[in-house]
């Protein structure tokens, strides 16, 4: 099948080599980081993690949206999904390899890298999210390539492959769980130290997952004619819709419990982000975005008439997205590291080569992505 | 067949229980004892000792803040970081093993406004050597990892630079390497390694001195202001210290048990 990839408009060569472009800038931004260190970077001692890390946290709620689709056809039996669901299992692969590689991006000594495989050490969490990610990229490659195959042919799926695609319900609920708990169980992290990390995590996947499904989906029907179905893309924004109201609800939740206890070291990391903390505040104007975002978004979506038309549908999900990645892209991982456990403040903004190597990462991402894409399509409208 | 399953199952159990579930064996409830068992993954490494080493249960470093003046403290990091080959990097990329900083820093929870000279004072942080160490606990490589002895030691050739180590500390006791070390070192000392860019280090009680028969260097430098022994052995000078007078840990709350004690 993988011939769909090389046949191809101007515009889908064009579109390659704009992403290998930026992919070339990526890598000598990489190169750079290679021999001089992390030093590039905006990290400094007090705030270890950054960009990086914060991409694959956002990422990870991206690929796990794959299930939102899963559940409803293959749980519920709504067969209206069986058009995109190839969709979603594509786009969970490129989202785990864009994953994958911001946190071989972050790692000081990427040459040690089989360490993680040499001495297993099952006490560490950063052990486990290694083997979920890759569970869930092999699990959505077997998923999405058999089924496609199956499609092509036209005849039904095998039967073993239920078995994977009921499997990757749980595991997509877990990579992301599996994240949060990367975080929480921190001691002196204020900021992380909650039992609704996962639980917020998972409702802000469930939100920016679904919204860029639908907004890829509708940039390959512009390029491709692909049609998705009647509605289908309408009923994915509702849990979009649904999935924010969750998010914003567990981060109001946040905000009393820290607010209301008045426990210092726990206010200290939300006023940070929202109000400044001792004239420190870079990200004060972020979030606030990203609050007006995600609440014009809801009030957008919220209503059935305007996720039926086109144009509204698709600004509530860029809204909605955007919003939820400023919240887990910026904020979540700078935020936690700000003030540090000893009440001082060193404030982090990436530096221009550390968001080249992140440019240079999406660009393989979507790379992939395309690929993916383009051949699932292709075999679409080949049957059709 | 059936003991065998219920053995495996009880395995796997603790296996999933794993790093929560901690022996009881409360160091001080036993009034000194043995050190207290590990996490069951990240148990503790056997400490060799040659015909001169200086072994202890229990380490233990008490720092008696009365008797730290400007001079003395200089002094300690000065030693502690030219023997470690420990960099002097501008910025907020620097490296610590041992520095001085604010009571009011060191002691969030522990201090108010009304003490005399509180916030003014300063005194030493470092690795609390702590017995119960997130950093242990979180390290995917085992990079990171804690003696018989209590001592939570680096390797620095195995560490892939992940940080998160870093992250689990709550004491900020460990420094990264973003840049390479070795070209911000005026003096090197040969009897200890340098380290190369994109690796953790921290103070590591100078296990490489006690190997040799000696304390620590900071100790040694420290005009009396230091303390360092066996904190399970009750004739000890460092239980002597801690039973004559106050003494305060960083965050003790957290419940990482420091080992590192403070003479208020
Ligand atoms: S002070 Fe920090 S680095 Fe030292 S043992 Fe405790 S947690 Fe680990
Ligand atoms: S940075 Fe090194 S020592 Fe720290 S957790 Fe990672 S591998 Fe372990
Ligand atoms: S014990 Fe050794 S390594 Fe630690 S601060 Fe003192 S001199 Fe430095």
């Amino acid at each position: 099948m993988l011939e769909k990839a090389i046949n191809g408009s101007k515009i889908y060569w064009g579109w390659i080599a704009f992403l290998l472009l930026l992919m070339s800038i990526g890598a000598a931004c990489y190169w750079q980081q290679l021999s001089h260190g992390l030093t590039i970077t905006g990290m400094s001692r007090d705030v270890t993690w950054g960009f990086y890390i914060a991409q694959f946290t956002f990422l990870v709620g991206v690929a796990a949206s794959a299930v939102m689709l899963v559940i409803p056809k293959y749980l519920h039996n709504y067969q209206k999904f069986g058009k995109i669901l190839i969709l979603g299992e594509f786009n969970a692969v490129a989202m785990v390899i864009l994953c994958l590689l911001f946190i071989v991006a972050d790692l000081g000594s990427p040459q040690r890298l089989m360490n993680v495989l040499l001495h297993p050490t099952p006490n560490s969490v950063l052990f486990w999210d290694m083997v979920v990610l890759n569970g869930y990229l092999l699990i959505n490659i077997l998923v999405g390539w058999v089924t496609l195959e199956a499609e092509r042919k036209q005849v039904a799926p095998p039967k073993w492959i239920k078995f994977f695609i009921y499997l990757s319900i749980p595991w997509a609920v877990s990579i992301h769980t599996v994240t949060a708990f990367l975080y929480c169980g921190l001691p002196g992290r204020g900021y992380w130290l909650t039992a609704v990390l996962a639980a917020r995590f998972l409702a802000s996947a469930f939100a920016a997952g679904p919204a860029f499904l639908i907004l890829v989906t509708y940039i390959a029907k512009i390029f491709t004619g692909f049609d998705p179905g009647k509605g289908v893309l309408s009923t994915l924004g509702k849990t979009v819709v649904y999935a924010m109201c969750v998010n914003l609800f567990l981060l109001l939740c946040e905000v009393f419990t820290v607010f209301y206890s008045q426990i210092p070291s726990h206010m200290a990391h939300l006023q940070y982000l929202f109000v400044g903390y001792h004239g420190h505040g870079v990200l004060v104007p972020w979030m606030w975005s990203a609050m007006i975002m995600a609440v014009v978004g809801i009030l957008i979506l919220i209503d059935p008439k305007n996720r039926e038309q086109d144009n509204l549908l698709i600004i509530g999900c860029l809204l909605i997205f955007i919003g939820a990645w400023i919240d887990k892209g910026l904020g979540m991982i700078g935020g936690g590291f700000v003030p540090n456990p000893l009440h001082e403040i060193t404030e982090y903004v990436p530096s221009q080569l550390e968001l080249g190597v992140s440019l240079g990462i999406y660009a393989t991402g979507f790379l992939v992505l395309t690929i993916l894409y383009k051949v699932a399509i292709g075999v679409k409208q080949e049957i059709e | 067949m059936k003991t065998q399953r219920r053995n495996f199952l009880k395995i796997a159990a603790m296996a999933v229980l794993g790093w929560g579930v901690r022996p009881a064996s409360e160091l001080m409830a036993a009034g000194g004892g043995t050190a207290s068992e590990g996490l069951l993954f990240a148990s503790r490494h056997k400490v060799h000792a040659g015909p001169n080493t200086l072994t202890a249960s229990r380490w233990a470093m008490v720092i008696d803040t009365a008797k730290l003046n400007e001079k003395v403290m200089e002094d300690i990091v000065h030693t502690c970081h030219s023997i470690h080959n420990v960099p002097t990097i501008p910025g907020n990329q620097n490296i610590k093993w041992i520095w001085e900083t604010h009571m009011d820093h060191l002691f969030l929870e522990d201090l108010h406004e009304y003490q005399p000279e509180a916030g003014a004072k300063s005194a030493l942080a470092l690795c609390n050597h702590c017995d119960n160490p997130p950093c242990v606990r979180v390290c995917p490589t085992k990079a990171t990892f804690q003696r018989e002895d209590g001592i939570v030691m680096m390797d620095f050739h195995r560490c892939i630079g992940c940080r998160y180590c870093m992250a689990g500390c709550p004491y900020g006791s460990r420094s990264f390497n973003f840049m390479d070390p070795r070209k911000h070192l005026e003096t090197t000392n040969p009897d200890f390694p340098t380290r190369t860019k994109g690796v953790v280090e921290k103070c590591e009680f100078c296990a490489e001195r006690l190997a040799e028969g000696k304390m620590p260097a900071c100790v040694e430098v420290s005009e009396g202001a230091l303390a360092f022994g066996d904190l399970a052995d009750p004739e000890s000078e460092v239980r002597k210290l801690l039973a004559e007078r106050f003494s305060i840990r960083r965050s003790p709350t957290l419940g990482t048990k420091p080992c590192v004690y403070y003479l208020v």
